[in-house]
């Protein structure tokens, strides 16, 4: 399989397509065997078009035999989530409700990869309306993780970490509202990036937090991150959220972080509240080997303090459901989706979205319903965003002590199926990366080892303040090189 | 904060979802567990704090106020359900007592 052009890296294969040592449709071609062969046993894909990819790859060759690709990269798959639009496509986000829902449109980041000559692959499975950590909320059955397909691959971008990790595709674009993207990257040993909220546009993602809700890149190291962010990033007249930047150039960052493998004169901020509760065994001996690595790549350890972190679960339940609550209502099936007939217009509503939501996705609309109706505004929603602005003096304050903080991204690696029957127990699980979305800055999953019990991967997170991609991703991809 | 207690008929009404009553003892149980959790909230001092709607710093982006053709049309109405005359979205009846459709 090493051979395989699905095994390799984005950077690779745009050296490869350069030197004309392979062309995209063998590239796609190689992804498209590998997901015949290899996806009955991970379900990572709900659907790909195999012909409309080939198609596009023709086209990329064709554009760079005549002098005019659009990018190094012209030519290269990327997966696409079930919650980014892709022109032509079915949008479900893995939810019966929207099963057959074609998109009419492309989500700007799908315009911005296309614009690249990047060739969207496939629909990877997700939990439904991005809302769990297992992928076993996927109306359509669950993802399996590649490393042990008794355990899960994560969530909610659980097909976009698997794919990439099972070597399906080279890199996949997935979203993050609470830890969606480094929890799953974590759990299957890939990288996945949450940029800053507002770098990448949110047009074309189907809003389930918008207020937490970010596109970002699953991939196979950090320059691959790197390369499939700077494509998807840049403002967006169509977000009113996205920030007027331009497009980011962390790739760069990225490549003089592996050359040099140096950390010097950063200094790493450890949250002591992240080690106070239950960590697995191999996630904290992983975390003591990072540090050790750190220190001898010239990075120097300091503790710091986020006063507030034991009450990020529960702002972040509270917030994020409320506006799922709101987001959701336009499911109606009127106009799209899922129709269940009713007596009058009000019954179809109350039929569809009964027949079409599933059960976690029903948990969350009447929490969010229920902390946002009258008499409990004050109490939970507004409160909420109170202690929210308290998490971000937080980490404000921390990094006036450090320029990146170093943290778990999980308190163990990837449970098996049907573990955390218990939604709070499942909600308590991402305890390490919600509270990022709730500040809006940016982080990274790296692959940090493996633990010995399991033999499943274990990632360290990395996370810097807002706009600092490019000191995060150099930092990363420092650690990355030295860790091999 | 009082202990919550949880009207999850009323809710879901609020919601517009259809749910077996069968399933409101279930239901209930997790939403308590969950809304008792988040209870702790309760014991933060927020006086004088601010409240974050959102993380990112902007405020008031306009766009000029003028219409525009999508080129979508059809795209958007093949994915109704029902049509009529081929670009009318068909429902059931509105108001109580109208004829349908």
């Amino acid at each position: 399989m090493a051979d395989k052009l699905n095994c390799k890296t984005v950077h690779e294969l745009s050296e490869g397509l350069a030197q004309k040592r392979w062309s995209s449709v063998e590239i796609v071609q190689d992804c498209l065997d590998a997901v015949r062969s290899g996806d009955d046993r991970i379900h990572a894909f709900l659907k790909i078009d195999a012909e409309d990819v080939l198609r596009e790859a023709a086209l990329a060759d064709e554009r760079r035999a005549a002098g005019r690709a659009r990018s190094a990269y012209d030519g290269i798959p990327v997966g696409i989530k079930d919650n980014i639009a892709v022109r032509g496509a079915t949008v479900s986000c893995a939810s019966k409700l929207l099963e057959n829902v074609v998109s009419p449109y492309d989500a700007a980041a799908v315009v911005n990869l296309r614009a690249r000559g990047f060739i969207p692959f496939g629909r990877l499975n997700m939990d439904e309306f991005a809302m769990g950590s297992s992928c076993e909320n996927s109306a359509f059955g669950r993802t399996m993780n590649p490393r042990d397909v008794s355990r899960v691959p994560g969530g909610s971008s659980g097909g976009s970490a698997a794919a990439v990790a099972a070597d399906f595709v080279p890199a996949a674009l997935g979203s993050d509202t609470g830890g969606s993207i480094r929890q799953p990257a974590a759990f299957c040993g890939v990288v996945g990036l949450k940029p800053t909220y507002g770098r990448v546009s949110r047009f074309g993602l189907v809003a389930f937090a918008s207020s937490l809700d970010q596109i970002g890149p699953l991939a196979k190291d950090v320059v691959d991150a790197g390369i499939i962010f700077d494509a998807v990033s840049g403002r967006d007249p169509n977000d009113s959220t996205c920030l007027p930047l331009d497009p980011s150039d962390t790739a760069s960052a990225a490549g003089e972080g592996a050359r040099t493998r140096s950390l010097n004169g950063l200094v790493f901020g450890m949250p002591k509240e992240y080690f106070s509760g239950p960590l697995s065994p191999g996630v904290e001996k992983v975390m003591e080997q990072a540090v050790s690595q750190i220190k001898a790549m010239g990075g120097k350890i300091v503790d710091v303090s986020l006063p507030h972190t034991k009450y990020a679960v529960a702002v972040y339940y509270i917030i994020a459901t409320a506006e799922a609550s709101a987001n959701l209502a336009r499911f109606d099936a009127v106009r799209y989706g899922r129709r269940v007939d009713g007596a009058d217009l009000v019954d179809t509503y109350f039929k569809s979205r009964g027949a079409g939501f599933g059960q976690e996705v029903i948990r969350r609309i009447l929490l969010g319903t229920y902390v946002l109706s009258s008499g409990y505004y004050d109490a939970y929603y507004l409160r909420a965003q109170k202690v929210r602005t308290l998490i971000r003096r937080d980490f404000a304050e921390a990094y006036k002590q450090c320029d990146l903080l170093l943290t778990p991204v999980t308190p163990a690696p990837a449970f098996k199926f049907g573990e955390k029957s218990d939604p709070l127990q499942m909600y308590l699980s991402d305890i390490f990366t919600i509270a990022l979305n709730l500040s809006g800055q940016c982080g990274i999953s790296v692959p940090a080892g493996t633990d010995e019990a399991t033999g499943m991967p274990v990632g360290v997170q990395f996370l810097a303040p807002e706009l600092e991609e490019d000191r995060l991703l150099r930092a990363a991809a420092a650690f990355e090189a030295v860790r091999g | 904060m009082a202990k919550a207690d949880i009207d999850v008929k009323y809710v879901a009404e609020l919601a517009r979802i259809e749910l077996p009553e069968e399933r409101f003892a279930a239901i209930e149980k997790d939403l308590l567990n969950i809304v008792d959790y988040i209870a702790e909230l309760s014991e933060v001092d927020v006086t004088g704090v601010e409240p974050t709607a959102h993380a990112a710093a902007l405020s008031n982006v306009w766009r000029e106020d003028a219409s525009r053709d999508s080129g979508l049309r059809e795209a958007m109405l093949a994915n109704a359900p029902a049509l009529v005359n081929g670009f009318l979205v068909k429902v059931s009846k509105v108001l109580p007592g109208e004829e349908s459709n």
